[in-house]
């Protein structure tokens, strides 16, 4: 009769399997999401995301990081949706594909007591997230001009390469040319390269047909600089100091550094990895014993060859 | 009395005939010369040297892959996967060769390899949307948006989402058919020549262009006329196929590398430079020398446009949109209809 009794016991237990849903009940479950990786920046992203969840879940077991990407704003809005209704997450990091639609979806998951972490671009009101992470794309353009300054003198020309024209390619270009106002650098022109190989080798050409005199190049972006740096070599300008500023941090251009490239010297970060900081900072929130919400602006760090081995992933595709 | 007559009548027609005519075949001629009078009006580094050769040079792809646009518009249809094809086959020849390079080495047999399996690549994808499209009887249209989705895909997953690059010891081998050169004109150059030779010839020497014109007229009245409407027409993807295969050829050793971003919106383009060049949308028309032309213009606009700082960077689009539609209308609009009356 007891036998029985235990027996039966132990099958209610298993039939509704209350261990594993008990112990799901306690995780802590933190939704991750971002764009669908569509370029070498975001798939650098995901990688960083990816290996952050592999960490994180095993430092802290009763975490629980659910990734999901999306390729486009509504969809993102869904995908949100169904992180709070279906996988009751406790906490939500978000890079938004673009701010304005995805304010009001974030609002409204921040209403259900979910915390808060944006990612890079910032929603269209302020007030909604408790964590914001980002890179600093003004700082970006002040590092790129202040290097530009230390190798140039006055009367030197500079071209220089954009990216798409957005807001994020507007604050770096914006806060580039302040800094260099009044060093004397001549800035030859300005065209939108996309942020793109075959543009910036395309557009590069065309500077070069168009310049005689071109004593360095800002491409903003390390994939702008490869199509730059073989615009150059084609056309056999790429000595007599010549040397190409990109931005961003791909590992091939990190390596470039590292073996003591010339005509790419330095790079200036706007890391792929700053989801991964962003995730980091979101399990702190709960296990932490200091307070965590705020705002983290990420520098712009000048890449050297001194430190460019820190900032080599050889797995990352990006 | 009466052959002089004649004589005067038959003048006059071929004058009004060669009047008419003249604006269509040269209205994409003229329109690429005013574009480089601006050019040079703008900056007189336009018509150096290395500008021009970087213009032709550019042209290539955009200008082989519409060779291969104009057969499938001349027969009636309509190629949307041209861009995602040479971006996915740019990817699988990096990958292929990549993987060939510890069998063969950094040799020319590596790059042959790559090359091949380019052609047999563009062609099984061209005999794919031909298939699909005569057997399958689904709309061009809607069957090239689908492999355009599909290819365009498959190049992000190959690239785990990143970009795909070419061993550095074989871009060494495979570089010069990109930035080498034969009796002055760059290799793409001489690609581009000969493909619309070829192309030309094709299109209006052999019953097979024949047959595409009569298929694009009216494809009913060619199937009664015992034409293998089905054949013909699969054989035009299959043109474009191997004119993608081509053009991704002399691609790939360029940066020698492949991406997601990689042959963006070259469909577009291609088939742009192929209406600008005279061919008509609907088919039934077909001009090889005009297409070459209208790849031409299009290359210009962009080059034009790097080379002021007039207009403003946003406004790139609309200089573009402007120049297509005017460069068409120039040609289209019924100028000589009104001392013809």
């Amino acid at each position: 009769m007891k036998l029985l009794k235990l027996l039966s016991v132990l099958a209610l237990g298993t039939a509704i399997a209350l261990p594993s849903t008990a112990m799901a009940a306690e995780k802590i479950k933190i939704g991750v999401s971002y764009p669908t990786p569509t370029h070498a920046w975001a798939a650098g992203m995901n990688w960083h995301a990816e290996q952050a969840e592999i960490r994180l879940e095993a430092l802290y077991p009763d975490i629980d990081l659910i990734l999901v990407n999306s390729s486009n704003p509504s969809d993102q809005a869904s995908a949100i949706e169904d992180l709070v209704s279906v996988n009751k997450i406790d906490a939500l990091v978000i890079l938004p594909i673009e701010s304005e639609p995805l304010t009001q979806p974030v609002a409204n998951v921040k209403k259900s007591g979910v915390l808060i972490t944006v990612v890079d671009r910032g929603l269209s009101r302020t007030g909604i997230e408790d964590i914001y992470v980002a890179g600093n794309n003004p700082e970006l353009g002040i590092i790129s001009a202040k290097y530009m300054m230390s190798r140039l003198s006055s009367g030197d020309n500079i071209v220089i390469l954009r990216g798409i024209p957005t807001t994020i390619d507007n604050e770096r270009f914006d806060a580039f040319m302040a800094e260099i106002e009044g060093s004397g650098i001549n800035v030859l022109d300005q065209k939108h390269a996309n942020w793109n190989r075959d543009d910036g080798f395309e557009v590069m050409q065309d500077f070069l047909s168009r310049f005689p005199d071109i004593d360095a190049v800002w491409a903003q972006d390390d994939d702008i600089a490869i199509g730059v740096v073989a615009a150059l070599k084609q056309a056999g300008r790429d000595g007599d100091g010549m040397f190409v500023v990109g931005g961003a941090g791909m590992k091939e251009t990190i390596k470039g550094i590292i073996d003591g490239n010339t005509l790419v010297p330095i790079d200036v970060l706007y890391p792929p990895s700053m989801i991964a900081t962003a995730m980091d900072v979101t399990v702190a929130a709960f296990k932490s014993n200091g307070p965590v919400a705020g705002r983290y602006i990420l520098g712009a760090t000048l890449i050297t060859q001194e430190n460019a081995a820190s900032f080599y992933f050889p797995d990352s595709p990006f | 009395m009466v052959e002089d007559n004649v004589n005067v009548a038959e003048s006059r027609a071929v004058h009004k005939w060669l009047r008419k005519f003249d604006l269509k075949t040269m209205g994409p001629a003229i329109a690429l010369i005013i574009l480089c009078i601006i050019g040079y009006s703008l900056n007189t580094a336009f018509l150096s040297d290395g500008n021009i050769t970087n213009l032709l040079t550019r042209s290539a792809f955009i200008g082989i892959i519409a060779v291969g646009a104009t057969f499938v518009i001349t027969a009636g249809g309509i190629d949307l996967s041209v861009g995602s094809m040479a971006a996915v086959i740019s990817g699988l020849m990096i990958m292929i060769m990549n993987n060939a390079l510890e069998t063969f080495g950094t040799g020319i047999t590596t790059v042959l390899i790559g090359c091949g399996c380019s052609i047999i690549l563009g062609v099984g994808a061209g005999w794919v949307n031909g298939f699909l499209t005569t057997k399958g009887k689904i709309e061009a249209f809607i069957v090239t948006l689908g492999t355009m989705g599909i290819y365009r895909s498959l190049v992000t997953y190959f690239a785990d989402g990143g970009t795909l690059s070419l061993d550095f010891d074989l871009r060494d081998t495979y570089g010069p058919i990109y930035y080498g050169s034969f009796l002055g004109l760059p290799i793409p150059v001489w690609v581009f020549i000969a493909v619309s030779i070829l192309g030309w010839i094709l299109l209006n020497r052999t019953l097979f262009g024949r047959y595409c014109t009569a298929i694009g007229s009216n494809e009913s009245v060619a199937k009664y006329s015992a034409i293998n409407v089905d054949r013909i027409k699969t054989y035009t993807y299959i043109i474009q196929g191997l004119c993608v295969a081509m053009a991704t050829i002399i691609y790939v050793p360029r940066l020698g590398s492949a991406s997601a971003s990689t042959g963006v919106l070259w469909e577009l383009e291609a088939i742009a430079a192929v209406i600008i060049g005279g061919t008509v949308l609907k088919g039934g028309y077909g001009r090889i020398v005009g297409t070459i032309l209208g790849a031409l213009i299009l290359t210009t606009i962009g080059n034009i446009l790097n080379f002021t700082d007039l207009i403003s960077n946003y406004l790139n689009g609309t200089m573009q949109g402007l120049i297509i539609i005017v460069a068409v209308w120039l040609q289209r609009a019924d100028w000589k209809k009104g001392s013809n009356k």
